[in-house]
């Protein structure tokens, strides 16, 4: 990753960068389409199928109700991104107009901002979220709620640094100078240079998004029992790991870690390709 | 040395937040659609709406929200946290008791992945794109982004179950007293949910303390000292290690929410009875009294970690402790 790394390629760093960033999105997007396919029926109760180990034909194996564990987990990781997709727009939503509002405004609203940002963090992150979901009764409108209203803080404060950064630097400065609105130079200077950023935070937002939705529901805050998130899967497997169905817990868990490593892959990649410094080894 | 000032007003600060912390609890937890007459009494109680009503009114819930919250913290500041609905007994005795068995997992945890963290860090650092480093590197940002509760599952079925090392769950074992509960037994408890909450907490700090050793030993200051004819121990003790121990340190008290979170996932896979397990309990009972009482110990806790990484803040950082930098 850096620049006294001295190893000859066939790819430059940006062509390499972009493939791996490509086949992670695709990998995602597909995950998440085809999880929004599969019907009911693919995952349905089969008593005859009970705690078959993984196979050729259930690749992760059946439960306890001898559900095949492959699409329960598609299907749950696909929840978890509508999830996600949800709570991260809101999130971030939040996170621009307070960032942005607390660094053009400056005095008491920062003042504010700050506070409340201050304050979301001031309960543990789980803590807080399992207050809310408990707040609105749970589910699937608890769990979304309680992960859009949490996850703006640090991304607040990020945007808010920016705003601030750009704001006092010499090109933005003359534009004052020059006579133009102060909307005029949000719109030519300042949002032009947030986007990026937005953008960054909002790939990187997603898999804290993710995870938060299923420790929450594995607890038993979040997603109802019935659906087949990841949470419950998990929640499930820990009552069968005493008699050694290992495959209950590992598969699903994989497959989480690698949406996980994905988006964190992706947002990474951007990050170093959107800087100039780094964009173009 | 540090201004007795600044300290003042950052612990005014503190309280005041908490005070806020605890107010948003509590409007968060009376709100929920939860009716705390019934969850106390069961669903099939047959007492007539006359008395239910009495209790209603003897309870104060017919009260405007301001008056029970001032209710509440008055009752808080006698040590009263009123009485819990799952375990029917005070809810002070209860996190008191269970904190205890959190608190010596969370220490555990928190001083071995710190120290362990550390000394992997500047080992990495050191050898950067050694075969060791990669390995260390890749392994931990892959933890970073595992779920906690599901690497503590995996650990459980490695350990517990395939090997059967370790047992399976608990404090102490099944079955016997209380009193004869050895301290090895304990300590042979602890192990599993201590490990899992080590290797969790300890990517942040290794990744962190890597990073910044690779950057310091690049810097001019590094580069000049070698011209001056420094040997690599004499650098690193003069230069590295007291850039890097204090940021590292205070990153580690910084960490008390996420360590609180990983805690309370890491109890709940291992059913330790700490304050996660106790957690979990409160909300599926619906249990108000407790589930307040442990909010405001948990915004304490996490406060206590903040507080202290800014008090190292100014006084280990010159320039904040000169008041110059801290705007």
């Amino acid at each position: 990753m850096h620049k006294y790394h001295k190893k000859s390629r066939i790819l430059n760093k940006r062509v390499a960068l972009l493939i791996t960033m490509i086949i992670a999105a695709v990998y995602l997007v597909g995950i998440f389409i085809w999880g929004c396919c599969i019907g009911e029926d693919s995952y349905a109760v089969n008593f005859g199928n009970k705690f078959l180990p993984p196979s050729a034909e259930h690749w992760f194996g059946t439960d306890n109700l001898g559900r095949d564990m492959f699409f329960r987990s598609i299907k749950g990781l696909s929840l978890s991104m509508v999830i996600g997709v949800i709570s991260v727009a809101i999130s971030s939503v939040i996170a621009i107009v307070m960032g942005i509002l607390s660094a053009v405004f400056g005095g008491w609203v920062d003042k504010v901002v700050n506070w409340a940002v201050d304050l979301c963090m001031g309960l543990p992150h789980l803590v807080l979220l399992i207050l809310i979901s408990f707040m609105l009764g749970k589910g699937v409108f608890g769990i979304t709620i309680a992960a859009a209203v949490t996850h703006w803080p640090s991304m607040t404060r990020m945007i808010r640094q920016e705003v601030l950064q750009v704001r006092n630097s010499q090109y933005v400065q003359a534009a004052y100078k020059m006579g133009r609105s102060r909307w005029q130079v949000a719109i030519k200077h300042i949002i032009p240079h947030i986007l990026p950023v937005y953008f960054i935070g909002v790939t990187l937002l997603f898999p804290h998004c993710i995870m938060h939705e299923s420790a929450v529901t594995f607890l038993g805050f979040g997603l109802p029992r019935e659906m087949p998130a990841i949470g419950v899967i998990l929640a499930e497997a820990m009552t069968h790991i005493v008699t050694g169905k290992w495959w209950l817990a590992v598969f699903p868990g994989i497959m989480l870690l690698i949406a996980v490593i994905f988006f964190d892959l992706i947002g990474e990649g951007l990050k170093n390709l959107l800087n100039p410094h780094t964009g173009n080894e | 040395m540090f201004k007795k000032k600044s300290l003042v007003s950052e612990i005014i600060r503190l309280v005041i937040l908490l005070f806020a912390v605890s107010v948003l609890a509590f409007v968060l937890i009376t709100s929920a659609p939860i009716d705390p007459l019934t969850s106390y009494i069961g669903t099939e109680s047959t007492l007539s709406p006359e008395a239910r009503q009495e209790i209603a009114n003897y309870w104060g819930l017919n009260d405007p929200l301001p008056q029970r919250f001032f209710t509440w913290l008055g009752h808080l500041f006698h040590g009263d946290l009123g009485q819990s609905i799952t375990y029917k007994r005070p809810v002070a005795a209860i996190i008191g008791e269970r904190f205890t068995m959190s608190i010596i997992l969370m220490i555990v945890s928190w001083v071995l992945s710190g120290i362990i963290g550390f000394i992997l860090g500047m080992f990495c650092g050191k050898h950067e794109n050694s075969v060791f480093d990669r390995i260390i590197k890749t392994i931990f940002l892959g933890l970073k982004s595992a779920p906690t509760y599901w690497l503590g599952l995996i650990i459980l079925t490695v350990f517990a179950v395939l090997l059967g090392w370790f047992p399976i769950g608990m404090a102490a074992p099944i079955g016997k007293a209380a009193t004869d509960v050895t301290l090895g037994d304990r300590i042979y408890h602890l192990i599993l949910p201590a490990f899992t909450l080590t290797i969790v907490s300890m990517g942040d700090v290794i990744l962190y303390t890597r990073q910044k050793y690779i950057d310091i030993a690049r810097s001019d200051y590094v580069l000049y000292a070698r011209t001056r004819g420094e040997t690599d121990g004499q650098i690193t003790r003069r230069h590295i290690l007291r850039n890097i121990a204090l940021p590292a340190i205070t990153l580690q008290f910084a960490s008390f929410s996420e360590l609180f979170g990983g805690m309370a996932l890491a109890e709940n896979v291992f059913s330790y009875p700490g304050i996660g397990t106790a957690t979990t309990a409160a909300a599926l009972n619906a249990d108000v009294p407790l589930l307040l009482g442990i909010s405001l110990v948990s915004a304490v806790f996490v406060f206590s970690g903040n507080l202290i990484a800014n008090i190292l803040y100014g006084v280990f950082d010159p320039r904040i402790r000169e008041g110059k930098a801290h705007a």
